[in-house]
């Protein structure tokens, strides 16, 4: 059964969803900074939860806490059963052929040195090369980098345009018979940029070549369906989907995991130990060792539920109006510029006024409660491309609502004003 | 805190009208700061002569805060001998962080408009990274980080009390 259109569909278009009645299910949002109202608008960084996440939590912590995988007692099989039926749920949102494909990790960074050591150390040698793109976070260099370093790969970059776009040409034009693997984000956190991902993993199959794509920004606002996109590996975290820190899942073909070395060791994920012999468990629990995040994943698996029942597509269609709407606003400051005008974008708006740096921009904002990052978002090289050390950003939720952009676009006016 | 109170005339003046800007070129003594969690950066060049600092100059790209508070610590510093400069830091650093009494006696004089400070600690660090960065010119050490273990909200600036 294809499961993806029961996971990311549902018949209500975004102008019939009632925005304000889905604002109140988030009880942080009742929050007032310094006697303003909060205006939450630091989103990519880690998104709220609702009250029905919250709940979920509680009732996990209250009537179903255990050990799971371990004792034949009534808590521990409930915890057990819904810990599955969590990694299920995963499963169905991103349409995984099998349950087993789905690894709970620590989160996206955590899911990518699974994949760095497990499939990277085992089968990545000197000589060989890796493809990363500019518009990568840390996360998904640090650990290439490590790897290089240690094997003496060489990591090949895909430039970008002065949109914020990757030049797929030149990503084409790096494979050549030393390619052994492509780390790929799907949406750049610094800049919004949607990356043609599907046609990028079928050029680097072409060549042989498996790809990793980092998801953390993507899976909050588009519909994700691994097995249509053909991506190797696919990694992304709760927080940033509603649900609690801590947990994210790595997506891998079953394959693949198959013949990968084990991460981390410990309980949980063999099948035998004697002090001259250890058997691994089988996928995914050889990648899962220790007590996993048990409450964690199971509030992830609520917060997927929560987003479910409104839809990724509805979500995504009413963040894009936001979206559309506050780069109008910002376009008409003098002296705003926005970094990351990609044709296809989420609602991220990264900008900088002019004489004004980044941090001072952010403390002003939180004045008025307006919350926005400031920094270089975990991404210097983007931030060395635009030639800035540094940007603000603002990045929605489908719990923003206009009002907020112009309490943001008032915002930055007053900034302005104490800086003319 | 509101904010208002952080950003008031004296800070914004020396942030548009920074004093000592630039490069000496026969410095006796050098440093550069740098704080990697928003790419501020500071150049420090001074002239010490008989334990005086008899010029002293900055430059560098930062954030308000940072450059108007190097602007008005190469105010404060020049003419003052390297222990009355070290003073100076050390109070400074006590000020930002909350933990100088101000209606006890000290000798930051205007320099008490950072005291707001106290009330963001993700600013602290912007604040300090000039002082942190004289401290090692003077102690003829060239670099200054605000982070890991040159974090100077931690060590390295000594105490003199």
């Amino acid at each position: 059964m294809n499961l993806s259109n029961v996971s990311v569909k549902s018949e209500t278009p975004s102008s019939i969803v009632d925005w304000e009645k889905i604002r109140a299910d988030f009880p942080i949002l009742q929050l007032r900074i310094d006697g303003n109202p909060l205006i939450y608008l630091d989103n990519a960084a880690s998104s709220q939860m609702p009250q029905q996440v919250i709940d979920r939590l509680v009732r996990y912590q209250t009537t179903q806490h255990a050990n799971i995988n371990r004792a034949v007692h009534y808590l521990s099989e409930v915890a057990t059963h819904e810990y599955q039926q969590a990694r299920y749920t995963l499963q169905h949102f991103i349409n995984a052929q099998e349950d087993r494909e789905i690894i709970f990790t620590s989160g996206t960074t955590d899911s990518i040195n699974l994949v760095m050591h497990g499939y990277g150390r085992k089968f990545i040698k000197a000589g060989d090369e890796i493809i990363l793109t500019t518009l990568e976070h840390h996360s998904n260099i640090v650990p290439w980098q490590m790897l290089a370093n240690e094997k003496g790969a060489t990591i090949r970059v895909v430039p970008i345009n002065d949109k914020g776009e990757l030049e797929i040409e030149a990503y084409e034009a790096l494979f050549n018979e030393n390619t052994r693997f492509v780390g790929l984000i799907h949406v750049s956190n610094a800049l919004g940029t949607i990356n043609p991902i599907k046609k990028m993993i079928d050029i680097a199959h072409r060549h042989g070549v498996p790809v990793l794509i980092d998801g953390a920004q993507a899976a909050p606002h588009i519909p994700i369906d691994v097995q249509s996109l053909d991506c190797d590996f696919y990694a992304f975290s709760a927080h940033k989907l509603c649900g609690p820190t801590g947990v994210g899942i790595l997506y891998g073909k079953a394959a693949l995991l198959e013949s990968m070395q084990p991460f981390k060791g410990g309980g949980d994920m063999i099948a035998s130990v004697t002090f001259e012999k250890t058997t691994y468990n089988t996928i995914p629990h050889k990648f899962e060792a220790g007590t996993p995040p048990i409450a964690a994943a199971i509030g992830f698996a609520a917060a997927i539920d929560y987003l479910m029942s409104i839809g990724i597509e509805q979500i995504a269609a009413y963040e894009t109006t936001l979206l559309e709407y506050a780069t109008r606003c910002l376009n008409q400051i003098p002296g705003v510029t926005i970094l990351g005008t990609a044709a296809e974008k989420t609602a991220v708006l990264s900008f900088t006024i002019d004489g004004v740096h980044p941090h001072d921009v952010g403390t002003i904002l939180n004045q008025d409660g307006v919350a926005v990052r400031t920094g270089h978002h975990c991404a210097q090289p983007i931030m060395q491309r635009f030639n800035v050390p540094a940007t603000s950003r603002a990045s929605f939720a489908f719990y923003n609502k206009k009002s907020e952009v112009d309490a943001l676009a008032a915002g930055i006016k007053t900034v302005q004003k104490i800086f003319l | 805190m509101h904010t208002n109170s952080l950003y008031q005339e004296v800070i914004l003046d020396h942030n548009k009208k920074p004093r000592n800007y630039g490069k000496l070129d026969h410095a006796s003594h050098q440093a550069t700061g740098h704080n990697p969690l928003c790419g501020d950066r500071l150049d420090i060049t001074l002239q010490l002569e008989n334990d005086q600092i008899q010029s002293i100059a900055f430059q560098g790209e930062s954030c308000a805060i940072c450059k108007a508070s190097a602007s008005m610590m190469t105010a404060a510093v020049k003419g003052k001998t390297r222990m009355d400069a070290e003073t100076l830091i050390h109070e400074f650093r006590e000020l930002t962080t909350g933990k100088l009494d101000t209606n006890l006696p000290h000798h930051l004089g205007r320099l008490t408009v950072f005291s707001g400070i106290r009330d963001l600690p993700t600013r602290v660090k912007c604040a300090i990274l000039p002082w942190h960065t004289l401290h090692a010119a003077l102690n003829s050490l060239t670099n200054a980080s605000t982070e890991a273990d040159q974090d100077p909200v931690q060590t390295i600036v000594p105490d003199h009390s």
